[in-house]
């Protein structure tokens, strides 16, 4: 079969540009240090989310391991995220969120911030965030999970660290 | 040599009737894309926000199911027989896959309509993509269903003509219309396993009580088995379209066969194994598996990267026939008066822009920032709003007069046509990418909330709503000019010129040059199953071991119980104390 010169050039160039994608996607995960939301979290008895040990307290809790200086647990479930409604959290933190759903797929985005997953009934979402800019960032459900959906919402607040008060201070 | 729709009258009404499906559906999807595109921006709300999604799901069920598929088993089928020159094996076949797809598709859409009702219990409020536990009428899964096996069936009708075909044209290459649609057709089988097993194993089941629970990581996974390649299932045909009708509007003809046969094998190998790149962001996928997934598609690029070089050199051929020189004067030298030329054209330049914003789709970790936010409607606008919706509208002001025997009514009302959906779709899309980056969510009846202010580094938030209000009020009239032509040149009311029958010219590099390997579907059939096997056994696997093949969750509470059902338990309460 014959193929013409120009055509072999384009392929070539085709190749490299594809290698280049995946390049920056190996770049971002091993350089930048982003790592996907996984399996990480387990799963979950959805119709007793409460008897799971990381759900049993919704809200700011101290880390367990040395990953994060908190974790957060948020319950999605039709229109409301319990837990973080407000949710305060400390200037330059890093906070690993444990999230789960006891009804339908709900989303969580925290806007303005890259930080965005899925929550699935029967799995936990773990996923850790570094949260450097104070302010007030609103979290909203990204997927459809109802009529009432354009409702749900939630707040996070990230306090300037000279007026962190600590786990359940003044702040 | 005369017109198909003389030489072969049965197939003709055939492909007629499945066009004219395929633009109800069209219609019907359209009109609800402009209450929507009103009715999220906050300009005109004539709906509640709760009915909002009931319009969502009949906006993507019919135009991302039914007016596409419809269109390209029309188009298939006259590809088949136009280019075996054998009319179909049996009329009652064709007719029988034709009729399958229209009941399956009527039964998803009256429920799906019934949403509009309060009064009756029938409803499908679940979005196209239907993740459990969102729960609709079990008639709405039913319908899908059988529409499915109307398309399994309408793929043995063409790979019965080509096996007779074969029988007496021994050693012959297959016509490249057939090959494309054999090889879309394998892809299509390999692709609606997916669904086909949510939706028969798990899902159906569980809203008939079959079964009390399901596992919505897993009902999940297998729709997405199925939602990427469904995509390639709309383009394949526009690639036909791209590589065998437009360099020949253009005056020219394809520049490499074999480059063409080569294309459609990679779309049937790497389609299939990439559907986990919609779900980067779920838990209980590990990493890896979406690794492959993300390389997979990158290589997805190669085959539509190869097509464009053949469908820009194949229209620098066809310019340069008609007199256009020059590196980039030859453009001028283009048929831009012919509707059918200038809308695939555009629909082609639009399909450039979607390949970009695909990849920062595609791109593992760069999706955080875009994953289910406005980008995403934004991209697939391109994709199967334009670079397949357009091309099919272009296509049909060339296709019409084939299957109806008559000339179209106005090349200028055609032409209008095509370049108000692209001025439309430009409004529209860029803005939707400019404000999903801002983290503007899709998939809302209303996104605005307390306290939170969208910003876009790329424009001011308001000059976008407008653009997408705007943009869909654009493609509305685009849409009426088409019916207004469509009916005109349909029934007879405009024209009555008679058809002159064209023929397709032979590639400049001929089917003789490429590899006799092509032609082993056997062969590339299998290595896509093996595939699609690397990539999905183990993911499946870890979420089976996870939640079990049937999951735990139940009926959500708020889901409305069909009343049929309650009977039903009712029924099984007396029986057990009958027992």
């Amino acid at each position: 079969m014959e193929i013409h010169r120009y055509e072999k050039l384009w392929f070539g160039a085709a190749l490299v540009l594809i290698v280049g994608f995946i390049a920056t996607v190996v770049y971002g995960a091993a350089g930048v240090g982003i790592s996907m939301v996984d399996d990480d979290g387990g799963t979950i008895d959805p119709n007793n989310v409460t008897d799971h040990p990381k759900f049993e307290q919704t809200g700011l809790h101290e880390a367990e391991g040395d990953d994060a200086d908190y974790e957060a647990s948020v319950i999605a479930r039709r229109f409301i995220f319990q837990g973080a409604d407000p949710l305060e959290v400390p200037e330059n933190s890093v906070i690993t969120f444990y999230i789960t759903s006891p009804d339908v797929v709900h989303g969580f985005k925290i806007v303005d911030t890259n930080a965005n997953t899925m929550v699935i009934p029967g799995q936990v979402t773990e996923m850790t965030v570094e949260f450097d800019e104070p302010g007030e960032y609103g979290i909203l459900c990204s997927e459809f999970c109802g009529a009432g959906h354009e409702n749900m919402a939630g707040q996070l607040t990230v306090v300037p660290e000279e007026e962190w008060g600590g786990l359940g201070g003044d702040s | 040599m005369a017109v198909f729709a003389e030489r072969y009258p049965s197939d003709a009404k055939v492909v007629r009737m499945a066009l004219g499906s395929s633009f109800v559906a069209l219609f019907l999807g359209g009109l609800m894309g402009l209450i929507q595109a009103l009715h999220r921006t906050g300009y005109l709300r004539i709906i509640d926000d709760s009915t909002y999604y009931t319009v969502l799901t009949l906006h993507g069920v019919a135009l991302v199911l039914l007016f596409t598929i419809f269109f390209l088993v029309g188009f298939f089928h006259w590809a088949v027989v136009d280019s075996l020159d054998r009319t179909s094996e049996s009329t009652r076949f064709t007719q029988l896959w034709y009729a399958l797809m229209s009941l399956g598709a009527a039964m998803s859409s009256v429920t799906i309509l019934g949403g509009f009702v309060g009064e009756v219990d029938v409803s499908a409020d679940v979005l196209y993509t239907f993740y459990t536990p969102l729960e609709a009428h079990p008639l709405f899964y039913a319908g899908l269903a059988m529409f499915l096996v109307g398309t399994w069936l309408a793929g043995v009708d063409w790979f019965r003509s080509w096996y007779n075909w074969k029988q007496s044209h021994g050693g012959e290459r297959t016509p490249l219309r057939t090959f494309m649609v054999l090889t879309t057709m394998l892809m299509w089988y390999l692709a609606t396993f997916g669904v086909a097993a949510a939706v028969l194993v798990f899902i159906l089941p569980w809203t008939l009580g079959l079964v009390d629970t399901v596992n919505p990581l897993l009902t999940r996974t297998l729709f997405w088995f199925f939602g990427h390649p469904v995509v390639y299932f709309w383009l394949m045909p526009v690639y036909m379209l791209w590589y065998v009708i437009l360099p020949k509007l253009a005056g020219g003809r394809l520049f490499s066969d074999p480059l063409a046969r080569i294309v459609f094998v990679l779309f049937l190998i790497l389609s299939v194994p990439t559907g986990i790149h919609h779900q980067y962001l779920d838990p209980g996928i590990a990493e890896g598996f979406k690794f492959l997934a993300t390389s997979n598609t990158m290589f997805l690029l190669l085959p539509s990267l190869l097509t464009a070089f053949t469908v820009v050199a194949s229209l620098e051929h066809g310019a340069r026939q008609r007199g256009g020189t020059g590196y980039v004067g030859w453009l001028r030298a283009l048929p831009w008066r012919k509707p059918a030329f200038t809308g695939m054209a555009l629909a082609g330049l639009m399909f450039a822009a979607a390949g970009f914003s695909g990849m920062v789709n595609a791109g593992l970790n760069l999706n955080y920032l875009v994953h289910n936010t406005l980008w995403v409607p934004g991209h697939f606008h391109l994709t199967v709003g334009t670079a397949v919706a357009l091309s099919f509208m272009a296509s049909t002001y060339w296709f019409l007069p084939k299957i109806t025997g008559r000339e179209i009514f106005s090349r200028r009302l055609g032409l209008a046509q095509v370049l108000t959906w692209f001025f439309g779709m430009v409004l529209m899309s860029n803005a939707m990418h400019r404000a999903g980056v801002g983290g503007v969510p899709r998939r809302t009846a209303d996104p605005t909330y307390e306290g939170v202010e969208f910003t876009s580094v790329l424009g001011n938030i308001n000059e976008l709503r407008l653009q997408i209000a705007l943009g869909g009020v654009i493609l509305s009239l685009s849409l009426v000019l088409f019916f207004t032509h469509l009916l005109l040149s349909w029934f007879d009311i405009g024209t009555s010129r008679q058809a002159t029958a064209d023929s397709i010219p032979p590639a400049l590099s001929g089917p003789e040059n490429a590899p006799k390997v092509l032609e082993n579907l056997q062969l590339w059939s299998g290595i896509a199953i093996v595939l699609v096997l690397l990539t999905y056994v183990l993911p499946i696997a870890a979420i089976v071991s996870g939640n079990g093949w049937f999951g735990s969750v139940e009926h959500p509470a708020g889901m409305v119980e069909p009343i049929w059902l309650l009977a039903l338990d009712i029924g099984r309460q007396h029986l057990a104390v009958m027992v």
